[in-house]
């Protein structure tokens, strides 16, 4: 929408040249990216003493990477993420093709509700119940008890995308496979499915950047060998901050800035294909 | 087979891993949750089973002396009020911080618009962990903050900026930002800023319009941002940890703590089950409170 070109710049009732919007919006942006952007570059400072800038380094990264606990944490991590997201998605999928559809059943909106469940309730909630849950089966704490955590809390973050990538679908074209004598299966792997892979890569990459992020379920339900990336990180903050830190955290937010912009990249695409907008 | 029979088979098998998933892994230990904050502790880490006991309940105002008696301890009911109060506090910012931002984003051209959104959901995605963690480094004592403002001669000694409830504030505000942004932006992008042209034409200032028809068609927006950003903030866990330093505890530590050095499964279960109860009723608020907006706008 263009508003009256002829009219000033000031005059009062353009709404995107009132004052102390720009304003307000740059020192949010400030607020928002000034800590991360501090925290990269304390990760650079030669100076053990962190907060006052002394030249270049790359020690502490080395450092990070010559840690066997850091990089042993890192491959949990990783282990972790891989097993929850590729699973939650999995299911997330199975579970969309279902709900998507226009048809209502009873139960459908109940449904929604528990599938939302996971991220609508503090996740310190669940991981204690769930904590009590394992340990009255007898459950011995570890990466296994840890995946099954980050399954569960995965699924909205999977299923959520992918729902709304199905209902952007066209119908029409899933009829015109039948009208070309396309059976359901043959429908829905040569035409519903080609369609659905951003909505699924987008899920599949929510979902692994949500369980590497972690830090309270895996706290709560890990043990002995369960030690993630941010749980190394935790108890490092709270014995003391080292630069080591800063180097380990910089890291991460590299690894999560990238996926999440290569899953918004594909978000993006879907946006453009499903509708004229 | 009948038709409706394959259908309903068919249904099953799609969606029942994941119904079953979380059915398994978090309803039944929710149930399960309810049910111990009923029972008796077990002072070795578990609870003992066959025994009922309110105990649990008690403690929240009571505290037992040795020879049994009880004391009123508003102790764990002042956490309790400070977590609320804290998350209050939080969505308030959130909400004063936002709203101006929500309109700038809205009244920006659509090639703005995108990467507006997309710089404002880009921290969301990071580490809580690692950004709590990065106002630790501003806070310190010989932190950004305080080493800027001494090196500049405007205070002599460290400001004490980490570890109270300032620094709790700040970071659940920093955490929980983007929530109320998103919410308030999707209201006000789909609103036909000529309204604002408009009013004006119509002789309104400029705080007429925003309270008449700003704010009114950013309200489903608003309260959306407000649960959003509440909710998380009632249950945090990292933010009071590592920048309230064990001093300004919120009911998440306290819950936490009872699965770990205090060992009370109980006890922690009931404030688990509080605080489900207490984010449940927001929630369902608000769905009442979204519901009228909707009708009220038809």
């Amino acid at each position: 929408m263009r508003l009256n070109p002829f009219r000033s710049r000031a005059f009062p009732g353009d709404a995107r040249h009132w004052p102390g919007l720009f304003t307000a919006t740059a020192a949010f942006f400030a607020y928002v990216y000034l800590p991360i952007l501090i925290l990269v570059a304390l990760s650079f400072n030669e100076n053990r003493t962190v907060t006052v800038w002394t030249g270049f380094s790359l020690d502490w990264y080395k450092m990070a990477f010559a840690n066997r606990d850091i990089v042993s944490a890192a491959t949990n991590s990783l282990i972790i993420a891989s097993i929850a997201s590729v699973t939650a998605t999995t299911l997330a999928t199975l579970a969309a093709l279902r709900m998507a559809s226009n048809d209502r059943f009873l139960g459908k909106t109940g449904i929604n509700a528990v599938f939302a469940l996971p991220i609508t309730v503090p996740e310190i909630v669940p991981a204690v119940a769930t904590l009590m849950f394992f340990a009255s089966l007898g459950l011995t704490f570890g990466l296994g008890t840890v995946i099954i955590g980050h399954i569960v809390f995965c699924i909205p973050f999977a299923y959520l995308p992918i729902r709304a990538r199905l209902e952007g679908m066209d119908p029409k074209i899933g009829e015109a496979a039948a009208d070309l004598y396309a059976n359901p299966i043959q429908a829905f792997w040569r035409v519903t499915l080609p369609q659905l892979v951003p909505g699924i890569l987008s899920g599949l990459v929510l979902a692994f950047i949500i369980s590497l992020d972690d830090f309270v379920t895996t706290f709560f339900l890990g043990g002995a060998g369960s030690t993630t990336l941010p749980i190394y990180i935790f108890g490092l903050v709270r014995t003391g901050v080292t630069p080591e830190v800063n180097a380990i955290s910089s890291l991460m937010l590299l690894l999560s800035l990238s996926l999440v912009s290569l899953s918004l990249f594909l978000g993006r695409d879907q946006n453009r294909k499903s509708g004229p907008d | 087979m009948t038709r409706a029979g394959k259908n309903t088979m068919f249904r099953a098998l799609l969606i029942g891993p994941a119904l079953l998933a979380i059915t398994v892994f978090m309803i039944v230990p929710l149930g399960l949750m309810a049910y111990i904050s009923f029972r008796e502790r077990d002072y070795s880490g578990g609870v003992l089973w066959d025994q009922f006991s309110a105990e649990a309940y008690v403690r929240l105002f009571f505290e037992r002396e040795l020879d049994g008696t009880l004391a009123l301890n508003f102790n764990y009911m002042f956490i309790i009020l400070r977590s609320v109060w804290l998350s209050f506090l939080t969505m308030v910012i959130s909400l004063a911080v936002g709203l101006p931002v929500a309109m700038f984003m809205a009244t920006r051209d659509r090639k703005w618009k995108a990467v507006l959104v997309f710089m404002v959901t880009l921290p969301f995605w990071t580490n809580l962990l690692v950004r709590n963690y990065a106002w630790i480094l501003l806070l310190r004592d010989h932190g950004t903050i305080n080493s800027t403002l001494m090196w500049l001669g405007i205070i002599s000694e460290p400001l004490p900026l980490l570890h109270n409830a300032f620094a709790v504030a700040v970071g659940l505000t920093y955490s929980f930002l983007p929530f109320m942004v998103l919410p308030i932006y999707s209201s006000l992008e789909k609103m036909d800023f000529r309204l604002v042209e408009a009013s004006f034409d119509l002789y309104a200032n400029r705080w007429q319009t925003i309270r008449r028809v700003i704010l009114p068609l950013a309200l489903p927006g608003i309260v959306a941002g407000c649960v959003l950003v509440f909710v998380p903030a009632l249950g945090a866990y990292i933010t009071p940890e590592l920048l309230g330093g064990g001093k300004t505890l919120m009911i998440g530590n306290l819950i936490g703590f009872q699965f770990g050095a205090a060992r009370n499964w109980p006890f922690g279960a009931a404030l688990g089950l509080f605080l489900l109860t207490m984010v449940l009723v927001s929630l369902a608020l608000y769905a009442r409170r979204y519901r009228g907006e909707l009708e009220g706008s038809q």
